[in-house]
């Protein structure tokens, strides 16, 4: 792990308000004990129906930022979208909005989910679509993105930003780090004694 | 002054983490074979252990056959991942429900399992590896969908990082019409508020229709909360809760559950607590509902017609038009089961309206109940009987046509009327599947009918 202050690279625009994580990793692909191999299988169905799917499009390719819409990643809690995001190479997520629980599994797997107006995303995602070469950086600290002559103020949950920039995103050894005290708070609870 | 989640979260609240963060307790742990085996894998490659094995609880639901259940499985990714979880189980010491195993008659979805048990209780902090864990609400409990990592981190230290919620209050009041279930309440709520209404939100259900509610029904409701974007929902512990749990395998007895009774309430809102929000929805209004769309905000009632603005994505996917109506659709294929609607009182009510009538020659219909222990109770009254003779399939316990991870599935584009939780596209298998959900009452008239009907014109024929 590393602390993560700063996310840039080349993007790559999904347009469309919630987008289900059935539709990021359909079901078929949960059906195996590990997360090998996933990237292969993002958006599979969507991209079999469309040609021109940003997946499917060679201009995008190597892109480490995604720039996305409202409620993006709501449904299923499958751990397995983010991680096939992660094994392609996605770094980062620019949105509109997103469900809590993709939001929660994107940070542990050390990608930040940064939250801007819908105006700002829609001209990002067109000035991206335009010039696919263009660098986006997102900075973890001030929530400040920009993109050529392009600058936007996103926000990070609170929590999460300083999670990210102190190197404490994935939290278990935080969380097995004081463990007399989870004890403790056990035994006050009354049902763990049997009432 | 406080509410029921602010009670239960600081009960649970280990500290505040360095990230800002809260280190959460969590009570009740429940793991099926898709969500967990990377779990289990980390946490063996850090040398980790589980922290309490007894309070984690796992079962197999997602991806288990549900035509023949006898093991090995003819599908044999399926019998590949029951077989990691009962090896996973066995190393760390943690009761597992799966069939061809001790306890495995008590197999069924993890949702429906846990209260069925009495393992979901009041106060409790409960998280499981899947999104419907709002379920457990029912019970007034708080319930947290995670992910693997999660998971993984629930079994090395049996906590959580969160951030607490705020908390909305959506009150139901008035007297729900014949004809209209649970399952219409809570699709109108998400109508209402949206698919992402909820996001930051726990939901609390109260009013004097939700207070004159079964256990089941309100699971029902709490199930879907993360369907309007409410990662929990919860309704507050009364004498229906208390009386649900007396008796059941894991709830106190005796003086114990006096005492726990006591804990129960002293841990619900106070009638004075402070919401964020709240929200009231009229109960006598709502009609019997079924989405027409792609997300489950995306509904009408049965005798109302598609918006004439209406999302062109979802319409052209589902292929119905704006202002048109949802009735007299031609369905394909009629799902009754599920973590949502897959109860015993679900399978009653869907029988009755199959009692005595048959699935339209071109349907396919399927009754898959939520737990062996549903099953066994629902054929101890029947009901397998009145589906059979009807013509729907009676399979075995699981999840089946919900998620079709396994062999039930839909092909081509064809329409299925669903008791289920999402009518998200290819949810149910076929990448152009088209899902139309509705209570099960719903299900069985249109597997009858043959095509979306009001199902209130059915109950009729059954009360003359």
């Amino acid at each position: 792990m590393a602390a993560i202050t700063v996310v840039s690279g080349r993007a790559l625009p999904v347009r469309g308000d919630d987008l289900d994580t059935d539709r990021i990793m359909p079901a078929r692909f949960l059906r195996a004990v590990t997360f090998e191999g996933l990237e292969k299988h993002l958006f599979e169905d969507d991209r079999a129906g469309d040609p021109k799917h940003p997946f499917n499009d060679e201009r995008f390719k190597g892109a480490t930022i995604l720039v996305v819409n409202s409620n993006f990643g709501c449904g299923s809690s499958r751990e397995h979208a983010p991680q096939g995001l992660a094994r392609y190479g996605i770094q980062a997520i620019i949105g509109e909005s997103f469900s809590e629980i993709f939001l929660g599994n994107s940070a542990v797997l050390g990608i930040p989910c940064f939250v801007a107006e819908k105006a700002a995303i829609e001209s990002l995602q067109g000035d991206i679509e335009a010039n696919p070469e263009l660098i986006v950086e997102a900075d973890v600290d001030t929530g400040v993105i920009s993109a050529g002559t392009l600058g936007l103020q996103a926000t990070l949950p609170g929590g999460l930003r300083e999670a990210f920039l102190t190197d404490r995103w994935n939290p278990t050894a935080m969380l097995l780090d004081d463990f007399e005290v989870v004890g403790s708070v056990a035994s006050r609870l009354p049902y763990i004694s049997g009432f | 002054m406080s509410t029921l989640f602010e009670n239960v979260w600081n009960a649970h609240a280990v500290r505040e983490l360095p990230s800002g963060q809260i280190q959460l307790f969590v009570g009740l742990h429940l793991v099926h074979e898709v969500t967990s085996p990377q779990a289990f894998d980390m946490i063996r490659q850090h040398g980790w252990r589980v922290a309490f094995p007894e309070r984690t609880f796992a079962t197999v639901d997602h991806i288990v056959p549900t035509s023949v259940q006898r093991r090995p499985f003819i599908d044999l990714t399926a019998e590949e991942m029951t077989t990691v979880l009962e090896r996973n189980c066995r190393e760390y010491g943690i009761q597992l429900y799966a069939p061809g195993g001790d306890g495995g008659e008590f197999q069924g979805i993890v949702h429906v399992i846990g209260p069925e048990l009495g393992l979901t209780q009041p106060g409790m902090t409960i998280a499981c590896g899947d999104s419907h864990t709002s379920t457990h609400g029912a019970l007034g409990a708080i319930a947290f969908g995670i992910g693997t990592s999660q998971v993984r981190d629930v079994l090395a230290s049996q906590c959580l990082a969160l951030d607490p919620l705020k908390v909305r209050r959506i009150d139901v009041n008035g007297q729900l019409r014949p004809g209209v279930y649970a399952k219409d309440v809570i699709l109108t709520i998400i109508r209402q508020l949206g698919v992402q209404g909820g996001v930051g939100f726990a939901y609390e259900y109260g009013g004097s229709t939700i207070d004159r509610m079964t256990i089941e029904e309100r699971m029902t409701i709490c199930n879907m909360s993360i369907e309007g974007g409410a990662r929990v929902g919860y309704v507050n512990p009364d004498e229906t809760t208390f009386a649900f749990l007396k008796g059941r395998r894991f709830a106190p007895e005796g003086e114990a559950f006096d005492r726990a009774v006591e804990w129960w309430r002293s841990i619900a809102s106070d009638s004075d607590a402070q919401y964020h929000d709240r929200v009231t929805v009229d109960a006598d209004a709502i009609e019997p509902t079924v989405t027409w769309g792609i997300n489950p905000g995306q509904s009408v009632g049965i005798g109302e017609a598609i918006s004439k603005n209406a999302d062109e994505e979802a319409l052209t996917f589902m292929g119905f038009k704006a202002g048109s109506r949802v009735e007299g659709t031609k369905i394909d294929v009629a799902f009754i089961g599920s973590c949502t609607n897959g109860r015993l009182s679900d399978l009653e009510e869907a029988a009755r309206i199959v009692n005595g009538r048959h699935v339209a020659p071109h349907v396919k219909a399927l009754v898959v109940p939520g737990s062996q222990s549903v099953s066994r109770a629902a054929v101890a009254k029947g009901l397998d009987k009145i589906f059979s003779k009807a013509g729907f399939e009676w399979r075995g316990a699981g999840c089946s046509m919900c998620l079709a991870m396994n062999p039930d599935k839909l092909e081509g584009r064809q329409v299925c009327a669903s008791s289920s939780n999402r009518n998200f596209k290819g949810r149910q298998g076929s990448p152009t599947g088209r899902t139309l959900l509705m209570s099960p009452a719903m299900v069985a008239a249109a597997a009858v009918a043959g095509e979306v009907v009001d199902v209130r014109q059915m109950l009729e024929e059954v009360h003359a």
